[in-house]
């Protein structure tokens, strides 16, 4: 099976992607994430102007099989949060690279990304676990 | 795909589950499909048609000789000498301090002489060591790793085992089995299983179960059959509140706070435990096994606990899990008698934060055995 990695992302060891616009990062979990997981049924969220740390953890996203922490990709603050999804998370199984985003944050600093992967890397983390 | 690591055992079925692609995980020392196609579809195929389920993890112990049953009587709560050749009943190991060991089907096979027991996986070694040190002066056996076990289960799957098996099968009650031969091998099929719904149980030889799943799985095609792997039999089980070994009960659990009074006849016998387990009833039972709905989204997991609205902890859930039927969070688990009536509200607390639940009448589902 092949996921939908776009190459300008990047990627954490605990499947989160983050898209970045200039210091905008938007945060989701990828395609194998949500395999994993199975039926997601319910997901926790910051508000919007809470402070996210690089690595800690964020919120909690529950599935049939177990409730995980979602870990911040980059340090920053929340600006906009993805409500649609408290209601209904079923776009996290069904479109997890799009409809399916976390929330964004305004990044605190750029250097912070070295610590993530780029797509081979992270394909290569994929095909170990499988 | 990485095999079974160490000392994790496989079934005969092995290789057909990968061959399907499911998910292989560790369960009580078994390397065990968890899930195939997904969950979801696995539970809904069950309740629908008809899932083929390798429960060959499961142990059996078989009973023998003039004294099998005055020690089934010491060793079990039921009433073992009601069971007539081709019965079954379900029953409990009881320990010394009123707890249960394990719970199990006996399967009489001729009264008084012979009876074989189904007992849990995980438990297989520490049974094995219970009824021998409490034996009566039966035979008394392992073969747990002589037999695998396939269960049948589904409103579609008494067709299906008419045309494999026999044209008997539907014609037989409820709980009742027999030895059948298939592919010139004898088998024991029992009218049992633990989804709710009707179908049987098949403890077969090992070296006949590749070809009784493949069979099924053929010639059940056009009626919907699908695999069904461990995480589905666990939203079946639970739908219909049937207990779990180490979820709803364990060695300290009391059977009538568990709601398996029934299962218990002290007017008829004397058995391990008897006294003490009866204390527990007769000081009044303190809580109640229940089931209850949240509602709101999220999942009660074993071991959270359960709130009264002013904050006080009245339970605590023993399983839960998103309700593939219903598409409703359901739970079950022990609570205080003052709020164990159906309609009576409390909060789950899921990692901090309080889910409204509500008490209601179980089993949470209809089903082909139990409308």
């Amino acid at each position: 099976m092949s996921y939908q990695l776009p190459e300008d992302f990047y990627y954490t060891k605990d499947h989160e992607w983050a898209q970045i616009d200039e210091n905008i990062v938007t945060i989701g979990i990828t395609e194998f994430a949500q395999e994993q997981l199975g039926e997601i049924v319910y997901v926790e969220l910051p508000e919007e102007g809470a402070k996210v740390n690089q690595g800690e953890s964020f919120g909690v996203v529950e599935s049939v099989k177990a409730a995980s922490d979602l870990y911040a990709p980059v340090s920053g603050t929340v600006i906009e949060v993805n409500m649609a999804l408290m209601e209904d998370p079923s776009a996290l199984n069904d479109d997890p690279m799009n409809e399916g985003w976390f929330i964004r944050i305004e990044m605190d600093s750029e250097k912070e990304l070295a610590n993530l992967m780029r797509v081979p890397d992270y394909k290569k983390l994929v095909s170990e676990k499988k | 795909m990485t095999g079974p690591t160490g000392t994790v055992k496989s079934t005969a079925l092995r290789q057909v589950h990968e061959k399907l692609g499911a998910k292989m995980v560790d369960f009580a020392g078994w390397y065990m499909p968890v899930q195939y196609e997904g969950l979801k579809e696995e539970h809904l195929a069950t309740r629908t048609n008809v899932g083929l389920f390798d429960v060959s993890h499961m142990g059996e112990f078989c009973v023998r000789g003039p004294k099998s049953l005055e020690t089934l009587e010491w060793m079990t709560t039921n009433d073992v000498s009601r069971l007539k050749a081709g019965e079954s009943q379900y029953s409990l190991f009881p320990n010394p301090q009123g707890g249960i060991v394990d719970d199990l089907f006996i399967y009489c096979v001729t009264p008084g002489e012979d009876y074989f027991l189904c007992v849990n996986a995980a438990n297989i070694d520490k049974d094995f060591a219970f009824v021998t040190a409490n034996n009566r002066g039966a035979e008394i056996t392992n073969e747990s790793s002589q037999w695998s076990q396939i269960a049948v289960q589904g409103p579609k799957a008494l067709e299906l085992l008419a045309r494999v098996i026999s044209p008997e099968v539907p014609k037989m009650a409820s709980l009742s089995h027999r030895k059948i031969s298939f592919d010139g091998a004898q088998v024991i099929l029992a009218r049992t299983g633990y989804t709710g719904e009707v179908g049987a149980e098949i403890f077969v030889p090992n070296n006949k179960a590749v070809g009784l799943w493949t069979t099924l799985m053929e010639r059940g095609q056009d009626l919907g059959v699908k695999p069904v792997g461990l995480g589905a039999r666990d939203t079946l089980r639970t739908e219909m509140k049937y207990s779990l070994y180490g979820h709803e009960i364990d060695d300290t659990t009391n059977p009538y706070e568990a709601g398996l009074g029934w299962v218990v006849k002290p007017a008829k016998k004397d058995f391990i435990g008897k006294g003490p387990m009866l204390k527990v009833r007769e000081n009044g039972l303190k809580r109640k096994l229940i089931g209850f709905v949240l509602a709101e989204r999220g999942i009660p997991r074993q071991g959270y606990s359960l709130l009264s609205f002013d904050n006080k902890e009245i339970g605590r859930v023993t399983s839960g899990t998103l309700s593939p039927s219903l598409n409703q969070s359901i739970g079950i688990g022990y609570v205080d008698n003052a709020l164990a009536e159906i309609g009576c509200e409390f909060n789950v607390d899921i990692r901090g934060r309080g889910a409204k639940a509500r008490v209601v009448a179980t089993p949470f589902v209809g089903t082909s055995l139990v409308p």
